[in-house]
């Protein structure tokens, strides 16, 4: 019996306890993603073409990519900026011990708080009838529109709309990253005269800079790929390229399948590109955290 | 100056998230003219739609959790234990589903499981629940393994397994029995992490025409006033609850471990 299952055991290969998954993986996640690109160089009736891409050149998908990229860069830039504010206060700005773990918590629930609710939750606040849009006019005889030219359902709203949740992505990166900044090395830079300031443009920006623009890099991908929050926001009118490619899908509005494929791959393209930049740099900022 | 400048920053950057959590919370609270009321909030309960794609969104919630364990976990510890020059594959397979972004994904369903394709997936109610089902699994891939790995990464799966097998186990015996219950804090990490990715997830389940959760609170949001800020605030509660018992049962078990 033993020396049955033994032999077994032997003749049993070892890569298929690997197999399901990789079934899984390369027909739910890796198949997909290639028949999209195929489909982008694909020809009508079948054969290669590159009329696909050189179609995603007209105005309309031109505006799309370009409002999503200026949505996503502005979202991350600031994201990353006040993220990186509210992580520095409370690693080393001297801000109470108990604070800390509370905010971690927090901004673990709020990293994951994106969507359609995130979308009411904004409406309800700076929308045309939101909490803070009607104290502003009760109390100041602000209109908040009309004072500032400020609509929610705009780029301008998307972008501070997204900022609840690329904050706190921010936050739950940058954290270890400025735990990993040693007391030592400040206080050599202090012992050969440098300042508070000097320190940090020469010492600890340069440290964290490969962290930082990964992590941007990553905050642009998760604002590009967003489609319910803005869909929630704007409707399907508002013109970026998640929700073009949405409408695409649902009704072809595009008026050419190819051309709906070659918009999806440039979209994995731009991820991608963001992706590949944050795992590059983040090998680099993992140099100093040892 | 220092301590100064740091609760500016801190306080000002809660802003961002104190201001919407006031606001729709107020918002929910104000559908009858003049006092605070629960109205919003009875009268999504009270919607026999919402009740109807909330159960859907959770079953599918936990079918992906079932499916995810049993197709991550196994994996994971293979891995580990007999194909440790497999793991950068692996890792760099479980993070694709955040490069690639879902909408980009279930648009390669529609074309590759349509009515006309080899397997005609999305031509049955129960196939396209089948299809999304394997589409959140691959929302939910980064998270669930990467918590179970961190699990494995800290019981000694090899000497496990030999003890386990000295005494006879075969390997679902080894899995089940073994393996699972002493990762099984790490796997309700994912599981959580799961449920809260899932429970309103749009994009898919819209493009594949399911009745969930997601789609319904799009169609509140585009015809109502006070619901969408109700069930805001109730989809909030529920991320909140899900990373609460992540936190939870992490504490729980580092008190048990303790006192080994």
């Amino acid at each position: 019996m033993a020396d049955l299952s033994s032999v077994r055991r032997m003749l049993t290969p070892r890569w298929l306890g690997v197999a399901p998954f990789f079934l899984f993986a390369l027909m739910f996640l890796i198949l997909p993603a290639l028949s999209i690109v195929f489909g982008a160089f694909r020809a009508p009736g079948g054969g290669f073409t590159l009329d696909n891409v050189a179609g995603l050149n007209t105005p309309t998908i031109r505006g799309a990519y370009w409002v999503s990229i200026r949505l996503s860069f502005w979202s991350a830039l600031l994201g990353c900026a006040i993220g990186f504010a509210m992580a520095a206060a409370i690693v080393l700005g001297g801000l109470p011990r108990g604070i800390r773990s509370p905010m971690l918590t927090f901004s673990g629930v709020a990293s994951n708080f994106a969507g359609l609710p995130l979308a009411f939750a904004f409406i309800a606040t700076i929308g045309p009838a939101g909490l803070i849009t009607v104290w502003l006019r009760t109390e100041f005889g602000i209109n908040l529109r009309a004072a500032t030219g400020f609509n929610l359902f705009s780029t301008t709203g998307l972008i501070i709309t997204y900022l609840f949740f690329q904050v706190p992505l921010m936050i739950l990166i940058i954290t270890p990253a400025l735990d990993g900044l040693k007391r030592e090395w400040r206080e050599a830079a202090s012992m050969l005269g440098a300042t508070g300031w000097q320190y940090w443009r020469m010492v600890a920006l340069p440290i964290l800079l490969p962290s930082l623009l990964g992590t941007f890099a990553l905050l642009f991908a998760n604002s590009f790929g967003a489609v319910a929050t803005a869909f929630a926001l704007a409707g399907p009118q508002l013109n970026i390229a998640p929700i073009l490619l949405f409408s695409q899908i649902r009704g072809d509005v595009l008026g050419n399948p190819g051309l709906g494929y070659a918009l999806a791959f440039g979209m994995i393209v731009i991820t991608g590109g963001a992706n590949a930049a944050y795992l590059i740099l983040r090998a680099r900022a993992e140099r100093w955290q040892k | 100056m220092m301590r100064f400048m740091s609760w500016t920053a801190f306080l000002l950057g809660s802003l961002i998230f104190i201001l919407p959590l006031l606001g729709m919370t107020e918002f929910s609270l104000s559908m009858r003219r003049g006092v605070y009321s629960l109205d919003a909030y009875m009268s999504v309960l009270s919607d026999p739609v919402f009740r109807a794609t909330f159960s859907y969104s959770v079953m599918m919630a936990l079918f992906t959790i079932v499916f995810g364990v049993l197709l991550v976990v196994p994996t994971a510890y293979w891995v580990r234990l007999k194909m440790p020059e497999l793991r950068p594959v692996i890792e760099f397979i479980t993070l694709l589903p955040l490069v690639i972004p879902a909408i980009v994904i279930v648009f390669g369903y529609i074309r590759l499981y349509n009515t006309s394709s080899w397997l005609p997936l999305t031509g049955s109610t129960m196939g396209t629940n089948i299809l999304l089902m394997f589409g959140y699994s691959a929302l939910a891939l980064p998270y669930m393994y990467r918590a179970v790995d961190t699990g494995l990464r800290t019981i000694d799966i090899a000497t496990l397994t030999e003890a386990a097998q000295s005494m006879g186990a075969g390997w679902v015996q080894i899995f089940a029995r073994v393996i699972l219950p002493n990762v099984l804090v790490a796997v309700l990490s994912g599981a959580f992490l799961t449920f809260a990715v899932v429970i309103g997830e749009f994009t898919m389940a819209a493009l594949l025409n399911r009745p969930a959760f997601g789609p319904y609170l799009q169609l509140v949001g585009a015809n109502k006033a006070y619901e969408p800020a109700a069930l805001a605030v109730i989809a909030f509660a529920i991320t909140w609850a899900c990373m609460g018992l992540i936190q939870l049962v992490t504490r729980l078990s580092k008190h048990t471990r303790a006192q080994r």
